[in-house]
């Protein structure tokens, strides 16, 4: 995305509605800072999200994808996020095998109170994000603008 | 197409100071399927609400989207808003623009543009999203309460003197737990069977309850408000309804020499035995494992002498299924087995007593008639020595628990403050890591025990108890004078730590209730719902869900006995509405989803198909219990073809934002 | 080899079974494909059991079982290892099948026959550790281990899971076995190696599915590549977006399922080393919790429906070794 001739990252953030949605909220009632390229979708636990989604973004045009979810041990379904833990392991490796950046996809496990994690988390997923550049290695070109 | 209507609010100035709103909705006015697009100061007030209703009915809205403020805040109030215009309540979404948009960005193009594109990925979903119905499910008015120790007896009387109708599953041969074995309760030091026994009278009198003594859950199927549980009545070889109490069996039996349970085996019992004299029911049972009658087919005395002929060796476990709308988890604690604390010396002494032995041996229905004795000559100790946190705040996992007992601070004070009141001659010691006494007058009591009672008490532990001539040799060390102390002491009383039941975790895995690494029943939140399990239906009462004394373990108990009361006043459960739902003619049957539910909430069937050229196709494919399925949508990334789908939050819904926010 | 066939022709005369899962010859002698036989007659013309029997029959077993009467099927200890992994998933309906396990030595490749200069070929037979190949140009001999198809070169197990009846001895597990050299060598690579290596490999891709067709754990009802409806159908390799996409999503609804019997490689006519993308997912899985193999029994749960609270965190990845850019 350019903004004032700027190119600046998309980052997509999933985040579980227990936890991590409640602690993005919580950095947003204590004003903690973070990029605005940072758009958050709501799921109801991370375990609901598929490898297919994170591609699909890819595909999109997001340069970073991030799963935030409650803390293992702390799952509002009690063992969603350690599902979520494996899958995400799983497929990550996989990607980076692929030789695509291995920075380009993070899983956080930020709870509802931890509202300055979010946002501390955010602030460096953009930061390595930007460092890293456009998605070239996993980007569809019918989609490019 | 739907015919979408975009609601901007400003939030007074927190949204509209750092989002142009007026930009914001005209940019999402222009988006496909937007019919009408505004902004206003306070969409939540009840002007705001009147205009969103009003405008469903002007323009036809089939989808309402509102950016606003977090969905956390305000979904249910626009979704109640709508509803009442005649939308259905899923047919909303809300676009985060304050939590997540206004109150975290400084620049006002950047958060404009944001909000712009969150409004848009609300409104790619609602062009997906479908009406959806919350279903409901019957409730069958009934509880269950598995534990009768003071837990379970004071949920089973409150559910009963709301109306309705409770069962006490207890494994013992006896209600009344672990609170019938304690002399006094602390820091009034009442008799603990006098505020007990008539609570337990009450039970047995109670026509709204119903107790399963001496009987075990064996499995439990269904769901709030719909389980179904399997009873094991154990054979205890007298039939309940016959016997009177009289007690006779119990005098006549020729095997005497059975360790006695309730006195901690301090004692023995018969072979037939009652527990104890205020034991409810009041019901003799036969001890299998020590019945020569049961064991060798000869003897029959018990049998001889019952007038009643209430004696049946040919008793068989007995199974009972019964309905219930909710289950509450009473299954207590226990103290944590001494063996493996040897420095103490409990293997080798008997005079080192654990605190509940201790307790028995204070009691005047204890082996001692309440005279305090050595277990090993029966004479009167001069030196006691009281350890405290034995086994808990263990740091590591060798042996102990790494958590703090909570009860151990105030009984052991107790028993010293006793001691010294019946044998002012005795000297008490106590050795303690840190004296807890965070309780209504629980500080005043401790600190009577200091002061007026004189008990010594000693910040340090033991290090070792050597039993030695008669004497218990106590090294310990002093850490406030820094030195080290050696006592000859005659009795040493361990407060062990206490531990859940060992039945809770199989009951657990029946229940898909979740537990700590310690085995204790976790809560559906730590703070806000502290008496129920996640999993719904289930609530917990007592010393299942964590160390607890008597007055918390009776208020929780009460707090378990309205949540359930406030189930089972219901007729009718409303259930969540977003819930996986599979789509038959995809689904492979392989069972992937349902190994990841952990609601156990798929289950499979084999259906007919039909197949190409009018041949019908027998298929194994998943279904879910709405009522059961609480929405994670595991199963829907567990599943390969993408025949299990999340409404409310289904593949397409997600991508379709994904797309909007990516674009 | 005979005792295979010889075995299809019993049991169906005997009527213990009605139908028979074997090979059949297709244009070329060499070229087999799995078929179906329903009278010894046919068995007698045209079924095959040879060194190029190495298609895995399990799959064809989920429709096969649920027509009604019973159906005989060659298991090699490889396919045994499917079989299971789809009894498990409650794909095959195990009362209508018998399963002949059949020990196997091998199975080879024609085209790497023909590369050891054995073109022309018009027949071929075992002679111990050496192939006899008749060719129109005459006889070559050639090394069997050379000839071997890539996935029996690094035979993960000689032992059959699951039979009704064994023909010849029941094998062991190959633990030493190499089949993941392949891929740590690609994990030692750089990031831009990796990427430049993959990117040569799936650029190839036609997208003619016969990967997904013929592998046993790819056997969805509907496959999400073919959902239009989830907007998740594509077709085809319109951009090397979508050859990635449909090969990092193959390879992962495998996951934890894929038993690495080899026959996506197999089957590639592009000779794609797709199998180098599953065997990634294996090694992962062995190494971060614990050995796994997929179809070993009917118990364990697959590892990504599965979970420790002591798993490692995602981030693992980044810590791993392996080079980065």
């Amino acid at each position: 995305m350019q903004v004032n001739g700027e190119w600046r990252p998309t980052i997509v953030a999933f985040c579980c509605n227990w936890c991590s949605y409640a602690g993005a909220d919580l950095s947003g009632t204590n004003r903690l800072n973070y990029p605005a390229n940072v758009k958050i979708i709501r799921i109801p636990c991370s375990c609901r999200l598929n490898p297919l989604f994170i591609l699909r973004a890819f595909q999109r045009g997001a340069d970073g994808v991030i799963l935030c979810g409650c803390h293992p041990g702390d799952c509002h379904y009690t063992t969603g996020n350690y599902y979520a833990r494996r899958r995400m392991t799983l497929l990550f490796s996989m990607l980076d095998y692929l030789g695509i950046e291995r920075e380009r996809t993070r899983v956080e496990w930020v709870s509802a109170a931890e509202g300055a994690k979010f946002a501390a988390t955010m602030n460096d997923f953009v930061a390595t994000i930007t460092k890293l550049g456009e998605n070239r290695r996993l980007e569809d070109l019918r989609c490019k603008e | 197409m739907q015919r979408i209507g975009v609601f901007v609010c400003w939030c007074g100035s927190n949204i509209a100071a750092t989002v142009d709103v007026e930009a914001v909705s005209e940019a999402l006015g222009h988006e496909p399927g937007v019919v009408f697009s505004t902004n206003y100061q306070y969409m939540c007030s009840q002007t705001g609400q009147d205009m969103i209703q009003e405008k469903i009915h002007e323009y036809g809205l089939t989808g309402v989207v509102v950016c606003s403020c977090s969905p956390r805040m305000h979904e249910a109030t626009f979704r109640k808003t709508c509803e009442k215009a005649g939308l259905n309540p899923y047919m909303v979404e809300i676009a985060n623009i304050r939590e997540q948009c206004s109150w975290i960005h400084k620049d006002k193009a950047e958060a404009t543009e944001k909000a712009i594109i969150l409004g848009r990925a609300a409104i790619a979903k609602v062009h997906l999203n479908a009406p959806l119905t919350a279903g409901t499910s019957p409730v069958t008015k009934r509880a269950l309460v598995i534990g009768g120790g003071i837990a379970g007896i004071q949920t089973a009387l409150d559910i009963a003197d709301a109306g309705f109708e409770v069962d006490i599953v207890e494994k013992k041969p006896t209600i009344g737990g672990k609170m019938t074995q304690i002399d006094k309760t602390f820091p009034t030091l009442d008799c603990a069977a006098c505020i007990l026994t008539p609570k337990m009278v009450d039970c047995a009198q109670n026509e709204k309850i119903s107790i399963y003594s001496y009987s075990e859950v064996e499995a439990v199927k269904g769901f709030v408000g719909n389980f179904h549980v399997t009873i094991r009545k154990k054979a205890r070889y007298v039939k309940e309804d016959v016997c009177t109490g009289c007690g006779l069996c119990t005098e006549k039996c020729p095997q005497k020499k059975v360790p006695n349970e309730f006195n901690l085996g301090m004692d023995n019992r018969r072979a037939i035995y009652i527990p104890f004299a205020q034991a409810v029911p009041k019901v003799a049972t036969i001890d299998p494992n020590y019945c020569t009658m049961l064991k060798t087919g000869k003897c029959g005395v018990c049998s001889k002498v019952c007038t009643a002929g209430a004696i049946d060796y040919k008793q068989k476990d007995e199974l009972i299924e019964r309905e219930y709308g909710a289950i509450v988890v009473a299954t207590g604690y226990n103290p944590i087995k001494l063996d493996q604390f040897d420095e103490f010396a409990y293997s080798q002494s008997p005079d080192v007593v654990s605190s509940l032995e201790f307790e028995r041996l204070m009691n005047a229905a204890g082996p001692t008639s309440g005279t305090l004795l050595r277990p090993s000559d029966h004479t009167h100790p001069k030196t006691i020595v009281f350890v405290q946190c034995v086994g808990s705040r263990c740091d590591g996992a060798q042996k102990g628990k790494p958590y703090c007992s909570k009860i151990c601070c105030m009984y052991t004070a107790k028993h010293a403050m006793l001691c010294r009141e019946k044998y002012p001659d005795t000297d008490v010691y106590v050795f303690y890591i840190d004296v807890r006494t965070p309780g209504k007058g629980f500080d005043e009591f401790y600190r009577r025990a200091v002061e007026e009672y004189g008990v010594h008490y000693i910040k340090g532990m033991v290090g070792k108890v050597v039993p030695e001539g008669g004497k218990l040799k106590v090294q310990a060390s002093d850490l406030l004078d820094n030195r080290q102390l050696h006592i000859d002491a005659d009795m040493v009383v361990l407060a062990a730590a206490i531990e859940p039941d060992e039945s809770a975790r199989p009951l657990a895995t029946m229940l898909t209730a979740s537990m700590d690494t310690n085995d204790f029943f976790t809560e559906a939140h730590p703070k806000l719902r502290p008496v129920e399990s996640p999993t719904a239906g289930v609530f917990l009462s007592g010393a299942c869900q964590g160390p607890k004394d008597i007055p918390e373990t009776v208020a929780q108990a009460g707090a378990a006995a309205s949540k359930v009361i406030g189930l089972l006043s219901k007729d009718q459960l409303t259930c969540n509405p977003c819930v996986a739902q599979p789509d038959e003619l995809m689904c492979n049957g392989c069972s992937s989803c349902e190994k990841v539910c952990p609601y156990g909430a798929i289950t499979y069937v084999d259906k007919e198909f039909r197949g190409p050229n009018r041949t019908t196709l027998l298929r194994r494919v998943a279904q879910v219990n709405p009522a059961v399925c609480q929405g994670c949508g595991a199963c829907t990334v567990a599943c390969p073809s993408g025949a299990m789908d999340l409404k409310g939050f289904s593949n397409k819904q997600i991508m379709a934002e994904v797309d909007a926010i990516c674009r | 080899m005979q005792r295979v066939k010889e075995k299809a022709i019993e049991l169906l005369t005997s009527g213990a079974v009605d139908r028979v899962l074997g090979w059949r010859a297709g244009e070329f002698f060499y070229d087999l494909t799995p078929a179906v036989f329903t009278s010894a007659e046919e068995v007698e013309k045209d079924f095959v059991y040879s060194v190029f029997s190495g298609a895995n029959l399990s799959k064809y077993l989920i429709a096969e079982s649920r027509k009604g009467g019973k159906v005989a099927v060659f298991l090699k200890p490889c396919d045994s290892y499917s079989f299971v992994q789809l009894l498990k998933e409650h794909r095959i309906w195990r009362e209508n099948v018998y399963a002949v396990g059949v020990q196997c030595g091998g199975m080879c490749d024609a085209e790497k026959l023909k590369e050891a200069g054995a073109s022309g070929l018009t027949s071929v037979r075992e002679d111990g550790e050496t192939l006899i190949a008749e060719t129109i140009y005459g006889e070559v001999c050639v090394e069997k281990d050379k000839a071997l198809l890539g996935k029996c070169q690094v035979c993960k197990s000689k032992k059959i899971v699951c039979f009704d009846e064994l023909i010849g001895e029941q094998g062991e597990e190959i633990p030493d076995n190499h089949r993941f050299d392949e891929v740590a060598k690609l994990e030692a690579m750089t990031a831009e190696e990796r990427f430049a290596f993959w990117r040569g490999e799936l650029s190839r891709c036609i997208r003619c599915n016969a990967c997904r067709n013929v592998c046993p754990a790819c056997s969805c009802e509907k496959c999400v590549f073919d959902n239009h409806d989830l907007g998740t159908d594509n077709k085809a390799a319109a951009d090397s977006f979508e050859e990635n996409m449909f090969h990092i999503i193959r390879a992962f609804h495998v996951a934890s399922r894929c038993t690495d019997c080899g026959e996506c490689s197999r089957v590639c006519p592009q000779h794609i080393p797709l199998h180098l993308l599953n065997r990634k997912f294996i090694k992962d899985i062995n190494e971060l919790y614990g050995e796994y193999q997929a179809g070993a029994d009917f118990e364990t749960k697959p590892p990504l429906m599965d979970f420790t609270k002591g798993d490692c965190e995602p981030s693992v990845v980044y810590e791993r070794g392996g080079a980065n850019a």
